[in-house]
């Protein structure tokens, strides 16, 4: 009995020392933060932004003193865009590199693949990708940074009934991003009391939807139509639209919130709206918004830094990686379960994409109202409200 | 009734006109080698991408084009030189599969060069588009028609009434035979992998300004292209050319009057009813085997 005792004593006192030791010297180790991205492959144009704000960031950070006087690691991997390798990497994250928190994951593709790892080897994990399935419902290690594809889809159904249209034709892509956005774009207009009288889709190698677009204009009652989708077939849409000569209001998803949208879909996008991150006008926001310094710096600092165009994928790496940050701060060490707590209890952050007040019921943070209005008139981004 | 339906073909048609195009550089190959040459949809690729590189640098259209085409054109004969000749003797499937090498390569190459982004090319002529019984029709698509048109009955001369043509059908009959009356096959070889690149190009610098262009768009076009001849009947001029027709035309009928979510599956089933019923296609040509 004593002997046990005595024995077990001896163990602990084997792993406190252990630990003691392995504490002072973490303290001198820096804090490594975990990332993977799609940088190359078909969606680079996600993760390539994304590394490149990381990068930046980690670097600036770390000029500037580090986190709880540690410097920061960036560790990261190229998934290619392929969730299998995504699932290997952060596997490879937790297990060989011992990271403290994991940033990454650009498409919802690769961060769902990631997830039954990291709920299971217990590393907070910041995801950058956009479909609502990846916090809702609520994982305990799982926070993300986008704005989700429901929030797209109510603040667009929120302005079209604020013009006074009920009735809508929906044209998406069979992607997954289109199809999840169709999917959320049904259920609010159910809950919103919003009828979709023509639903149709196209692929995303499709090159011409004029038939589909014909289907919806030979639809009786149709006030508004919206396209959900992703890359250059919202651009194609755009062009056959006004090749149709239709002229209901016309909206597009988050998914093309960009400046080269503007340049495929060229005349033919004057007059239609859709939701965006700040980011597309910085300048046009009011000065008493909270959001306008962080997103001007934002741009700013990216610009000249990199000297390409800023993103608005780029921000959701922003906006995880400074949420990581000030979890560790306010966790006072890079103990897991403290950083995942204080990442749970962000109150009021306000960073590129919107303000985050995390919770334990919603690991996003954000609601619908931190996507803005656009309109384009004459070629350009006009902030509608 | 008549509008949606007019609409429906004329989206069909534009369409078809290019999957009819590409079917065409795959037919003229495929005669002069039994090769499939699945790089097909690249020499669509570096026409678009070379023309609205060319142009952004301030070169004037036509110019632009012309030198895409020729680019395609080089780049053809480099493909014949350098990867299919060294391969001599090598079974058409060994050739085959060389081909898919050079067309990841290339696409590897056009991806460094311009990067991954679409682009856009200017309509040949106005934006406007044209109205013709309610239907719209984008002037372009008259474009792709015409050109189309032109390039098939350019073909049909070059075959029937050229030295070098008839040349490469004679090759395509029977190469020993045409070795042993004097015909350079390895020349005619090259000719074909020249002639059916600058085929490629023209398909893909009159659909840009329709589809857009970027360095993978040659994968799916030149998918679709293979289809509709596969569909005519692999090594027929006019089976390419109906092929891809058909295939434009079922495609848009399919989207408009079923549903968008079956039209791929519709195009794709009608190549197995046609080939199930007609294993060499619409218009394939009988083959008798000697003994």
């Amino acid at each position: 009995m004593l002997k046990t005792m005595i024995r077990r004593a001896g163990k602990c006192a084997v792993i406190a020392a252990a630990g003691l030791m392995m504490m002072s010297a973490q303290a001198a180790e820096p804090i490594k933060i975990g990332s993977f991205l799609s940088v190359t492959g078909p969606a680079s144009f996600l993760g390539d932004p994304e590394l490149k704000t990381l990068e930046m960031y980690v670097e600036k950070i770390n000029e500037e003193g580090g986190v709880l006087g540690r410097q920061l690691e960036l560790i990261h991997y190229d998934d290619v865009g392929n969730a299998s390798s995504a699932r290997n990497f952060a596997s490879r994250l937790i297990r060989s590199d011992r990271v403290d928190i994991i940033v990454g994951g650009s498409t919802t593709g690769a961060t769902m693949a990631a997830v039954p790892l990291i709920e299971q080897a217990q590393v907070p994990f910041i995801s950058l990708a956009g479909a609502v399935v990846i916090t809702t419902p609520v994982k305990k290690w799982v926070f993300k940074t986008p704005q989700s594809d429901r929030m797209a889809a109510e603040r667009i159904l929120t302005d079209m009934k604020d013009r006074g249209i009920t009735r809508i034709g929906l044209i998406s892509g069979t992607g997954g991003f289109g199809s999840s956005g169709r999917t959320q774009t049904l259920e609010v207009a159910e809950q919103m009391g919003m009828e979709i009288l023509a639903d149709v889709t196209y692929s995303g190698s499709d090159t011409d939807m004029t038939a589909q677009l014909t289907n919806i204009r030979n639809t009786k009652g149709v006030e508004a139509v919206l396209n959900f989708g992703f890359g250059q077939g919202p651009a194609i849409v755009t062009r056959n639209y006004a090749q149709l000569g239709m002229e209901l209001p016309f909206y597009q998803s988050h998914g093309v919130a960009s400046d080269s949208f503007l340049e495929l879909a060229g005349s033919s996008a004057e007059g239609l709206r859709l939701p965006a991150s700040p980011l597309l006008v910085p300048d046009s926001l009011p000065d008493d918004d909270p959001q306008k310094e962080v997103v001007q710096n934002y741009k700013a600092e990216y610009e000249s830094r990199w000297d390409s165009k800023v993103s608005t994928f780029g921000a959701y790496a922003y906006d995880g990686l400074m949420l990581a940050v000030r979890a560790i701060e306010e966790a006072g060490s890079t103990d897991p379960e403290a950083v995942r707590n204080a990442l749970e209890n962000i109150k009021g952050y306000v960073g590129v994409t919107g303000e985050f007040n995390m919770s334990p019921e919603d690991h996003n943070g954000l609601d619908a109202d931190s996507f803005r209005i656009l309109e384009v008139q004459n070629g350009e981004w006009k902030l509608i409200n | 009734m008549l509008a949606e339906f007019l609409q429906y073909l004329f989206t069909g048609v534009t369409i078809g006109a290019t999957y009819a195009l590409i079917a065409l550089g795959f037919t003229l190959i495929y005669n002069a080698s039994h090769v499939i040459n699945f790089a097909q949809g690249e020499f669509l690729m570096i026409g678009g991408m070379a023309t609205v590189s060319l142009t952004a640098m301030g070169v004037p259209m036509v110019i632009a084009i012309v030198l895409a085409i020729t680019l395609a054109g080089v780049l053809g004969i480099a493909l014949q030189r350098f990867a299919i000749a060294p391969a001599k003797q090598a079974d058409v499937v060994t050739l085959i599969i060389i081909t898919i090498g050079a067309s990841i390569f290339i696409r590897g190459i056009a991806q460094l060069v311009w990067g991954k982004e679409y682009h856009v090319m200017q309509n040949f002529s106005s934006d406007e588009p044209i109205r013709v019984f309610g239907a719209v029709l984008n002037s372009q698509s008259l474009w792709v028609l015409g050109i189309g048109a032109v390039v098939v009955v350019a073909l049909v001369l070059f075959f029937t009434k050229t030295l070098i043509g008839k040349a490469i059908l004679a090759t395509s009959m029977n190469k020993e035979a045409a070795r042993l009356v004097g015909i350079r096959t390895q020349m005619v070889l090259m000719l074909a992998f020249m002639v059916s690149a600058l085929l490629g190009s023209v398909a893909g610098i009159v659909v840009a300004p329709i589809t857009f262009t970027s360095y993978d768009i040659g994968i799916i076009l030149g998918l679709k292209g293979f289809v509709a001849a596969a569909i005519g009947g692999l090594g027929s001029g006019v089976g390419a050319v109906v092929g891809g027709l058909a295939l434009g035309i079922v495609e848009a009928m399919a989207a408009g009057y079923i549903s968008s979510d079956y039209k791929d599956a519709v195009a794709f089933s009608m190549i197995l009813l046609v080939l199930f019923f007609m294993p060499r296609g619409l218009f394939g040509a009988k083959v008798v085997e000697r003994v």
